[in-house]
This record gives C-alpha cells, structure tokens and sequence, in this order.
C-alpha cells in the first residue's frame, strides 16, 4: 500500500465535497512570507540498480577502519540474529501504527523494550523510545521544567556532557525561555565536583543533569550530586550509556531519593554506527512524573472478555488530543530501532550486557596502559572511567588522527575540537570488539607516529 | 442535561462557583462539562497558595478521550484544593456540584462576582452552544 492512499481522483472528490478549489487553499490563513520555499535541491527519481549502486558508493566512503572512536556512538558487537529477526516483515516497520491496537505483536514488543528499559534504570516508567539521545535529554529539560510549574526556568548543565548534547539541548529549550547554565569540570579528575556546587545552593533552578560516565568516559559522583539536587528542590535528570548501567548503580538508585528522570543514546543497544544514524534516543522516568512524559506509551490491559493485551495509554499527553498543550511535538518513536534493541537485549539478558561491559572496560584499561608506556601519554584525568579514557599526547592531535588514519586507524576524538584548553587530549575507546592484536596495532602505529615528530632534529647538519 | 443547582454561579467556560460567604469561593466544573468530557482519570490541581487572574489556566482535568484546562473564573488566591480527587477523579463526574469541588479561592475583589452567569444564563448559553 502507498504511504498516500489518495488518487487524485479521491483529492478531486473531496475538495468538491467541501467546495474548496485546490489543496493548496485549505492553507491560505499561513502568511506567504512563512512558507518554505519548493524543495529545488532533491534530486530526480533513482531507479533501484541506481540507488543500490549509489548507496553502495557511500558505504565505501566510511571503510572498514579499526575503531578506537567512542564519543557518544559506540561499536558493539551486533548477534546475526538481531536484524535477522527485526528485518522480518511481522517486525519491519519504522512507525508506530497509526490504528495501534490492530497491532497487538508491535505493542507488545514496544511494551517489552519499556519493562527492559525500567528495569534496566530502575524507573517506574519508560516511553516506546524518541529519535537520539540528545533530543531525549532536551526533553527530560522540558519535562522537569514543565513539573515545577514555572517556578525555576534554568537547569544546570555540566561541560562533562557530551557538547552535541548541549548544543542540542540549547536549540530545543531556549527558544522556549529555558536558561540553560554550564557546570565547570574539575581539571583534575574530569569529573563535577559536588564540592564546587555549593556557589549554586538556593540558586532557582529545576534540574540539575548528571551524565554517567561522562563525556570524558569519567564516572561522576551521582549519589553526592543527586543528594545535593534534591536537597536544593531540583530534579535530577540522569544522561547515561545503557550498557554502563548493567555495571555502575543505575539512576533509580542513585543517592538516597534516586534520579527522577532517565535518558540517553540507544545505539550501544544492538545497531550499528550506521556512520551516524538512524539511532534512537529512551527516556524514562519517576510514575509521579508520567504525565509530563512525551512519547508513545504502551501499556497492558484487560479486553472486554478478560484477555490481556496491549494499547497506547496516556495519550492525552499527546498532541493529537491536546494540540498546542501537549506535552511534546513528538509523537511518535524509532519502531524499527527499538525492535532490534528489544531482541538485542533479549539475546543478551542482564548477565551478557554486564560481560559486555566489563569487556570493554577491560580493553580499554588494557589499551590506556599500553599507550601510556609510549614516552610523553599520560591519562588527562585521575578519576576512574568505564570504557573512554582522555589521554594527553606529546604531538598535535589532528596530525596523529591523520597519521594513523593512513594505517586505516580511527584513533579516536580530539577533544581540542569542543574543548579548548584540553588541545592536546584523544579521548579513545576499546570496545568488546578489540582484540590484543588490535591494541598492539594502535600501539605500535602510535609509538611510531609519536617517535617520527618528537625526534630532536639532528645535530649535525649536512655539510652541502 | 440535569438541573442546574441553585444559589450557584457560572463562568462561560463552563466553571461554577459558589460563594462562601466569607470572602472565598469554592470552584467546579459543571456536569455539562464534566459530560461532554467523559470518564475523568486525572485532576491536576492547582498549587494553594498560588495568585489566580482572572481567566488564567490553573489545572488541567483529563479524561480517557481528551485533556482541557481549567480557567480560573475569578481573580483571587487559592486557600484550599481538593486532595481527594487525585486519587479519585471520577468523583467529578459521579458529583460534580457536591464532592467534587476543585479549589477555593479567596477573592482579590468580592465585586468581580457580579460578572458571572446565573443558573438560567448559563443554560441559555449551553442550550445555544448546543445549537
């Protein structure tokens, strides 16, 4: 069935019906200075054997490098039976069904993904999942300013999150009157420190968030930060990596009243880098805090002869019934991402998101040690990481990545590029998917890089 | 559409309110309202303590088909919510004059009373409302 089910002939009907001339009129109230222009820049029609080609042609563009680059997307290792399973034509849908409840099996499946994501945040509640991680926090911003009813419109914003996160964040809050004030790090350890909040005590804000680990890979201190939130009547809104809470504390635990909201980047949860997307972003969040969560929300009921099924709830948070008051314009979730990270999750269970993430703290312990033993690279911070270490180099950073790129090496992210004072620093990753013959190899390609730039010129010049 | 209780005013969108006698006023929504609503799952009330104008949005009540604000009628501070209908909000419904009251407000102006409908205005608007 086409996406637009009207022939023109049905559009021709209607219109007459209703006694307007061309589709085009029903929009004659939008000022004409508002209207976008006509989309000039997309292309004409491909045939398949052309899109195929063409899309093979920027699958090349990426490679097949070896991947020592976290930085908020991560590679994992994917089991051949998670899109194996989601490509199949029951599961293969990137949309919420509009007539849901006709669709008990993507409910049903969507109801899943929320117990696993409760579970594993230890929330109350979880929503069938928005577009990114960093749109996911803009709306956790939005919903604990939305919870404290307009008596505190700024929220604390440390520069330990990610810097896409923050800028996407100030595009979707601020035009909505939303003040948006950056914590500083401490230089040493990378990390909030919750000493140097109390400048902050008594300071009307609504949230405070806390990312965990943090961009840095650093683990903030969440129980002192969430203690000293909730005692200024802030919430606390916790940015994680979901395979980091199958080994660290998860928000729901954190300190003594627990993280009231919950969100972050679904990538690690079973798709591939995709060089950048589509991913998907979960929020979840504290029962008493549901009706300001946006999104699709499944829940389970009882029918009309007492048999279990699945229906969206709550959807008068949603703008197809609450229009300009809704919660949220999202009204809809990553259906097809969702469905391979609820079979991911599935395959791998607590025990093996846990073995995951012990593997890539492991491999990146092993491949920090390893790079330290070159002359001149030392850790940047002192404070304990989960799978991202900074590591400080004796030679310009864009210059290695480029060095190393040559030997198909993607050495990692150079945190000079959004932090200037660390120029210098490579944050790099190892995931589970790095083998000893793999740290070896950046290893020795590093070694080498570094050695050929710090060589002291020699000190006898050639006589010509 | 039942009777309309006597000694009560109204508010074009579709609020009651009764007079306390004592400087407050006790706030509804009608059983109009509450009808064309629906089963209500959920009240959210306004905070006490909270300086009302006249007109503004200071809750919102939320049935299984549709969520609407409610307008405070009058201007005024609000003395007193009703804590039972958070965790029974079809207490509006089953009795929207009595038990399911929403706020009350101790007016800025006594006077502003005089710009509400009495029981025979308001149900000559809904009558035309309903056309």
């Amino acid at each position: 069935m086409p996406f637009v089910p009207h022939t023109p002939d049905d559009l021709t009907a209607m219109l007459r019906r209703i006694g307007v001339g061309s589709i085009e009129a029903l929009f004659d109230e939008i000022p004409a200075e508002l209207l976008a222009a006509p989309l000039e820049g997309v292309p004409p029609a491909l045939s398949e054997m052309e899109i195929g080609r063409l899309m093979a042609q920027r699958g090349r563009q990426d490679g097949q490098p070896l991947c020592f680059l976290g930085a908020g997307a991560y590679e994992h290792h994917i089991p051949a039976a998670v899109w194996q399973l989601a490509s199949r034509g029951e599961l293969y849908s990137a949309y919420t069904p509009y007539q849901a409840e006709a669709s008990q099996g993507t409910l049903q499946l969507l109801y899943e993904f929320q117990s696993m994501m409760t579970a594993l945040m230890a929330m109350e509640v979880s929503n069938a999942s928005l577009y990114d991680g960093a749109s996911a926090l803009a709306e956790a911003v939005l919903m604990a300013v939305r919870a404290n009813r307009g008596r505190a419109h700024r929220v604390l914003l440390p520069r330990t999150l990610h810097p896409a996160y923050r800028r996407v964040v100030r595009s979707i809050t601020e035009p909505q009157g939303i003040g948006l004030v950056e914590l500083p790090y401490d230089p040493r350890g990378g990390h909030i420190d919750p000493e140097s909040l109390d400048d902050l005590s008594g300071g009307d804000f609504a949230a405070l968030v806390v990312p965990q680990p943090n961009f840095f890979g650093v683990l903030e201190e969440a129980d002192a930060l969430t203690d000293w939130a909730h005692r200024q009547g802030m919430l606390v809104i916790a940015a994680v990596n979901p395979i980091a809470m199958a080994v660290l504390v998860p928000p729901g635990e954190w300190g003594s009243g627990g993280a009231d909201i919950a969100c972050g980047e679904g990538q690690p949860l079973g798709i591939p880098l995709s060089s950048g997307g589509p991913y998907f972003g979960f929020l979840c969040c504290k029962a008493a805090l549901v009706r300001q969560l946006p999104g699709r929300l499944v829940g389970r009921t009882l029918d009309r002869d007492g048999n279990p099924g699945f229906t969206l709830t709550l959807q008068a948070r949603e703008q197809h019934i609450r229009r300009s008051k809704a919660t949220s314009n999202i009204c809809t979730n990553q259906g097809l991402m969702v469905t391979a990270a609820t079979i991911h999750l599935a395959l791998l269970g607590s025990e093996g998101l846990a073995r995951v993430a012990a593997a890539c703290h492991g491999n990146t312990r092993r491949l920090s040690e390893r790079l330290c033993t070159i002359p001149g690279v030392e850790p940047l911070f002192d404070r304990p990481v989960l799978h991202e270490q900074a590591l400080r180099l004796p030679a310009p950073i864009p210059e290695v990545l480029r060095s190393l790129a040559a030997h198909n090496i993607l050495g990692g992210y150079d945190l000079g590029l959004e932090y200037p004072e660390l120029a210098g620093a490579v944050l790099v990753c190892a995931t589970e998917m790095r083998t000893e013959e793999d740290l070896a190899s950046y290893h020795d390609k590093l070694a080498r890089i570094i050695a050929t730039r710090t060589q002291p010129k020699c000190p006898v010049q050639p006589k010509i | 559409m039942s009777k309309l209780p006597d000694g009560l005013q109204y508010s074009s969108s579709h609020e009651w309110v009764q007079d306390n006698g004592d400087g407050t006023v006790t706030v509804g929504i009608t059983d109009h309202a509450q009808a064309l609503l629906g089963d209500l799952v959920f009240v959210e009330l306004p905070e006490v303590g909270k300086q009302l104008s006249t007109g503004s949005e200071c809750g919102v009540v939320e049935s299984v088909k549709a969520a609407s604000d409610i307008f405070s009628p009058l201007a005024g501070e609000v003395v007193a919510v009703n804590q039972d209908l958070s965790r029974a909000p079809e207490v509006i419904n089953q009795t929207p004059y009595g038990d399911g009251w929403i706020f009350r407000l101790r007016l800025a102006d006594p006077a502003e009373m005089g710009t509400l409908m009495d029981a025979a205005a308001y149900q000559a608007m809904v009558d035309a409302e309903q056309g």
